[in-house]
């Protein structure tokens, strides 16, 4: 049990280890990007975008871009991760250990966790210099942030899991995380779109995520944080357990 | 014999493992009792590095069972791996982290901390590494990486060590230092499990042989049984003169040939005063009649290919 716990924070570590031994492309480049989001987008995007009256446009769009980049950032560091495990080889250095298929997949969970908040967390901080971020629930902020940075960072292993080359995740990243992350409501709120539009985004787990985070900051949101947080919470534990049964069967690993 | 040597340390029963339409193993079991020096051999495509995976649990099997030390693979994995090192054909690589620190957190996913630091700087000397621990493995030349892979199966101390091809592309002063190395892995008690197309390594080193063709087991014996078993023996035969012409009744028998100086493989018993009554009978003069023991290649050829059997 506790040589089990060793390996596990052993794996732990070593994912946190390997995005901070190349920070500037896993941290410091997602936080200039972002804030040239905020800059572009702050100035071009109409007041109105927000759909909130009380709310500039550069305080709406701020929380939406911390999620954007907290979830993008964990979902490149569990698949890049493994992808490059597979490419390298040394992903079999791992399954040759007595490490169980749940404990690699925390752990690789985790080390996206720490990225994705770390991401966010410098984001907010370098922001807030110049766009007021008042946090009304900080606990909601909290559970969203970890949620949705646990979220990603299974959904990246899953995609790790699945690609055997870098085109295919790269594939994964342009054609579903992407869109699903522009479509979420980071850039405007959800009550301006047509019908079908505002449709189709309640099908998109990612804007349960933003909308979510978005009213932990600034208390206002599209939908109620109790539907955003159920909605969520129910996407990671259906894509946990799919994931972790794909590994234990040796799903794209043990041939 | 006590209960811990009853017990193999590897023990495999009907294992069966298809890729697609092709069969890798058609139901092989063996047992590898503790302490040995074994060797697996087989021809390219006979199934050796597939039933060596499923040993370690790189594979799954589709059928059998394969246990380690008592531990099923399947079922009790996490202690089967604890006693088991295996190092893989193939070379890896890791850009990230220092090999010192590789190794430090391979024997962390086993459970190890600072208590193994110690054992892993043996390692690092015993393997010639130490120069070298603070770089990446993508900055080491090939025989270097592969004395990394030694490492790295060595990290948790198994009981059991499985060496796939180990010395495949590995000069001569490495190979001879790496035997001289799981020599003493062995003799301190230490079952190896070998892989290897040097025939004359697998005939010095191990006690005990499986040989493999199709996924199919050809042979399992002591290596001096398989050696006394061998069907043929060979015989040199040097006849006097340079231009000297073997006679029409052993020519089928020639296994080769240089200048006037024959190696005929001949059935064992058969009588010697015959060989040479048939050299006379033809004018032959003998210069010189010497025995040659059959080497593992022999047998090993003789075994694996289909126009010989």
């Amino acid at each position: 049990m506790i040589a089990s716990y060793r390996g596990f924070i052993t794996l732990c570590r070593k994912e946190v280890q390997r995005f901070l031994s190349v920070s500037v492309q896993t941290v410091f480049a997602p936080l200039v990007s972002t804030l040239l989001y905020l800059l572009i987008f702050g100035q071009v995007m109409p007041e109105g975008a927000s759909g909130f009256d009380t709310l500039s446009y550069h305080q709406f769009l701020l929380p939406g871009l911390i999620m954007m980049a907290m979830l993008q950032n964990a979902f490149s560091n569990s698949s890049s991760s493994l992808i490059q495990s597979k490419m390298y080889r040394n992903l079999d250095l791992l399954l040759l250990s007595p490490l169980s298929p749940l404990a690699i997949f925390l752990a690789f969970v985790v080390g996206a966790v720490v990225r994705g908040l770390m991401v966010g967390i410098a984001i907010a901080v370098v922001a807030s210099f110049w766009v007021p971020m008042p946090v009304t629930h900080l606990a909601w902020v909290i559970v969203f942030a970890l949620l949705t940075t646990m979220v990603l960072g299974a959904l990246g292993f899953l995609a790790g899991l699945w690609a055997d080359k870098y085109d295919k995740l790269a594939a994964f990243q342009n054609f579903v995380i992407l869109p699903l992350t522009f479509l979420s409501g980071v850039f405007y709120s959800v009550a301006i779109l047509p019908p079908v539009w505002q449709t189709a985004t309640w099908l998109n787990p990612f804007f349960y995520m933003v909308d979510g985070f978005r009213y932990g900051v600034l208390g206002v949101s599209d939908v109620s944080p109790w539907l955003s947080l159920a909605v969520t919470f129910g996407f990671m534990l259906v894509l946990s357990m799919v994931t972790v049964s794909l590994l234990a069967r040796g799903w794209k690993t043990r041939r | 014999m006590n209960n811990q040597s009853a017990v193999s340390a590897i023990e495999i029963r009907d294992v069966v493992k298809s890729y697609r339409d092709v069969a890798a193993l058609k139901s092989v079991s063996l047992s590898i009792p503790q302490g040995s020096f074994f060797a697996l051999l087989g021809p390219n495509g006979a199934g050796k590095s597939t039933l060596i995976s499923i040993i370690a649990g790189l594979v799954k099997a589709d059928a059998g069972h394969v246990n380690i030390l008592g531990h099923d693979v399947v079922s009790d994995y996490a202690d089967a791996r604890r006693l088991i090192g295996l190092v893989p054909q193939e070379l890896i690589d890791e850009p990230f982290f220092a090999i010192q620190d590789l190794l430090r957190i391979q024997a962390g996913y086993f459970g190890f901390g600072q208590e193994q630091w110690p054992w892993i700087d043996e390692l690092l000397h015993n393997l010639g590494l130490w120069d070298k621990r603070k770089e990446t493995m993508p900055s080491l030349s090939g025989g270097m990486k592969r004395r990394v892979l030694i490492a790295l199966a060595l990290v948790h101390k198994p009981k059991v060590l499985v060496l796939d091809e180990p010395t495949a592309g590995v000069d001569i002063e490495l190979r001879l230092g790496l035997w001289t190395f799981i020599r003493q892995l062995h003799a301190q008690g230490m079952t190896i499990i070998l892989t290897t197309h040097y025939l004359e390594e697998a005939e010095q080193l191990c006690e005990q042989i499986a040989i493999l063709r199709e996924g199919q087991l050809l042979a399992l014996s002591s290596t001096q049984a398989l050696l006394a078993a061998h069907p043929w023996e060979y015989i040199e035969v040097t006849l006097q003169g340079e231009n000297s012409v073997l006679p029409e009744a052993l020519q089928a028998s020639v296994h080769r040939q240089q200048a006037n100086k024959w190696v005929l493989r001949l059935p064992r018993g058969m009588v010697r005063t015959e060989l040479v009554a048939n050299l006379q009978q033809a004018g032959c003069l003998l210069s010189e009649m010497r025995s040659i023991e059959a080497s593992l290649e022999d047998v090993f050829r003789a075994m694996t290919s289909k126009d010989l059997l």
